[in-house]
């Protein structure tokens, strides 16, 4: 059974289509990588799975989203519980101004959890499993503004972590990094993967190549090609795949 | 030539910028300087109406008497001189319509030529007599003593209970009514104001869609274009009686009609400024928070708000400020009682409320006007210590953000 799975998704700001009749599916415990070039929808489709775009003013879906077999657009669907499953980390670093500590309890603490032990706890093993713990046990209690970009990144996956989700959204995020930055963080996904199941947009071809298994290619509005991302780089069924991945557009 | 020519436009220019600001400067530094020279000359005068005098037998010891000893001496509080320092005699009062009661009209004369002698010859035979009268029925013979008066000190001034400036033969200046009348109409005010302020902020930075906010933003900024005195003329028509009617009073006018309507003014300032600064919580911070699952009410409280809280305070502070220097709408509705008021249903005067009505009938340079201007001073400092804070917080807000 596939972890996600989309039927038919159309998507429209206002007046302009920006998804047209998506399907796509991910295994549990796989890294899928979005491709494509700016305003391809692979940023929009990304944010439906946890229903980010909810937020935006006039704005319509059609089509279903299965997470887990329960489809996320239901009427009955809980957006918060759904959040909680899935996590999301954003193209810039977004920590609160908050201490450093506080970041990662947040999600527990909206969550309903007051248990002190449970929260450190989940605190401490949360910035463990982004291989930060070492370098911030000492200023847990200063201001996450105080690391660096790329640190600042991973205490944002720790805090996404830090819930328990079972899917990770993440938004380009290393975009905005330096390159030691950057393979600390696919070093990471790359462990992830074996306990979440990952969807990630990106720009960077070799960061898809390096850490996804299978790679869905987006252009204007439509999935062009999903499949294994060996496939995909080396023998891609359409011509525009082909054309996008060995840089002759986009 | 060419260059030449721009250089010395532009330091035309220049200077023209450079006078615009310096005139705005020295204006307000003059003004500040005229309100607190003329409201300085209060605590330099003797609190007695000009061209009248208080006069006292040769004899008697009492040389110079407090403002609130005279005042406590003609509301006969005090009845005998022992108890202001002077012989075991009792306290006999004359004002000039007392007259009377001692001389005939044949005896005073037709057109009361005869009025100064006869002052005299009382004040001569009267050991325990204090007497108030125009310096034009004084004798040239003079036999009493004209008695020295204590000028106001500005601890009295502050502190005084009682505001009434034209009460003869002392003038009662104490500005603690009208401190008092001020602090708890705007308290009130910004009481009603700031959870209905911050949660129509909340609604139209947070929930509500573009359409009812592109509605109900002008709408409210329109409510701080309204002239002050159709707000006043609106609480006087509506909230008075229906405070009246609401809490069975004798009359409507009171503090609470005060604080309503400048609750209903300082909600546009309050509105605004906070809910520009809910909607500069970077999106990035409410998706964080929305994307951990958090309900959107939680990230109202643990994002939004934190985020915004000197922004909130600021404009929580301005409404106040506006709500204390605010004039005529308090002036209409408040009853102007000045009086320490004991509840929010009592009437009150404000200190702006007072300047406003007094101004007319105080005669310039007198005493009456130099309190007034006094009035004007403590206001100033009230509104300027509340912009300092201002400034303090948003400079605090500044920092967090770099």
């Amino acid at each position: 059974m596939h972890k996600i799975e989309s039927k038919n998704v159309n998507f429209y700001y206002g007046e302009n289509q920006a998804l047209h009749d998506i399907s796509l599916s991910m295994k549990t415990n796989t890294v899928t990588a979005l491709i494509g070039p700016s305003g391809c929808g692979k940023s929009t489709y990304l944010r439906l799975l946890n229903r980010m775009n909810d937020l935006i003013d006039n704005t319509q879906m059609s089509g279903s989203i299965l997470i887990d077999g329960n489809d996320i657009y239901a009427k009955n669907t809980n957006v918060d519980d759904l959040r909680k499953n899935v996590g999301m980390v954003f193209q810039k670093p977004n920590p609160f101004p908050k201490t450093i500590y506080e970041n990662v309890a947040y999600g527990l603490r909206v969550n309903g959890i007051t248990d002190k032990k449970l929260i450190e706890e989940r605190v401490i093993t949360s910035i463990e499993q982004v291989a930060l713990w070492d370098e911030v046990k000492d200023k847990l209690k200063k201001s996450a503004f105080e690391l660096s970009g790329g640190q600042q990144q991973r205490l944002c996956i720790a805090r996404a972590l830090a819930i328990k989700p079972s899917v990770l959204l993440m938004d380009e995020p290393t975009s905005a990094l330096d390159p030691i930055s950057t393979s600390k963080i696919e070093e990471l996904i790359y462990e992830l993967k074996n306990k979440y199941t990952i969807v990630i947009v990106t720009h960077n071809m070799q960061q898809a190549g390096r850490i996804s298994d299978t790679t869905a290619f987006f252009y204007m509005g439509e999935l062009i090609e999903h499949d294994t991302t060996k496939t995909i780089f080396t023998k891609p069924a359409i011509k525009q795949t082909e054309d996008y991945i060995t840089g002759r557009f986009g | 030539m060419k260059t030449n020519l721009k250089q010395i436009k532009e330091k035309v220019i220049e200077s023209i910028l450079m006078l615009s600001s310096a005139a705005t400067s020295i204006t307000v530094i003059l003004i500040v300087f005229f309100l607190f020279i003329e409201g300085a000359g209060v605590f330099s005068k003797k609190p007695i109406e000009d061209g009248f005098l208080l006069a006292v037998a040769a004899d008697n010891p009492v040389k110079k008497l407090e403002p609130s000893q005279i005042k406590d001496i003609f509301d006969q509080k005090i009845k005998n001189w022992k108890e202001v320092g002077g012989k075991d005699e009792a306290i006999v009062l004359f004002r000039t319509s007392d007259i009377s009661q001692y001389y005939t009209d044949e005896e005073l004369g037709e057109n009361f030529e005869y009025f100064p002698a006869k002052i005299n010859e009382l004040i001569a035979k009267t050991p325990g007599i204090v007497a108030f009268f125009s310096d034009k029925y004084k004798a040239k013979d003079f036999k009493g003593r004209e008695l020295d008066i204590d000028r106001i000190k500005v601890f009295e001034f502050l502190s005084g209970e009682e505001w009434f400036p034209t009460a003869q033969p002392i003038a009662q200046m104490g500005v603690k009514p009208l401190i008092y009348g001020t602090l708890w109409v705007s308290f009130g005010a910004i009481l009603l104001a700031l959870p209905i302020g911050l949660a129509a902020a909340i609604y139209l930075s947070e929930i509500a869609k573009k359409r009812t906010r592109s509605l109900l933003k002008p709408l409210i900024e329109l409510l701080a274009g309204i002239p002050s005195v159709v707000y006043g003329f609106f609480g006087l028509v509506v909230i008075v009686p229906l405070i009246q009617s609401l809490f069975n009073l004798p009359v409507g006018e009171t503090a609470l009609a005060g604080s309503v309507v400048l609750a209903i003014m300082a909600l546009p300032t309050i509105i605004t400024i906070s809910e520009d600064a809910m909607r500069n919580t970077p999106r990035a911070m409410k998706e964080a928070s929305l994307a951990l699952g958090a309900s959107q009410w939680q990230t109202i409280y643990k994002v939004v708000i934190p985020y915004s809280a000197s922004g909130i305070t600021a404009g929580a502070i301005l409404g106040i400020g506006r709500a204390i220097g605010e004039t005529m709408a308090v002036l209409m509705v408040t009853g102007n009682a000045a009086v320490i008021p004991k509840s929010f249903l009592a009437p009150v005067r404000t200190i702006p409320a007072t300047i406003a009505a007094e101004l007319g009938e105080a005669p310039n340079g007198g005493l009456h006007y130099e309190a007034l201007f006094a009035l004007g001073c403590i206001l100033f400092l009230i509104t300027f210590g509340i912009n300092m804070l201002v400034e303090m917080v948003t400079n605090k807000q500044s920092h967090k953000k770099h």
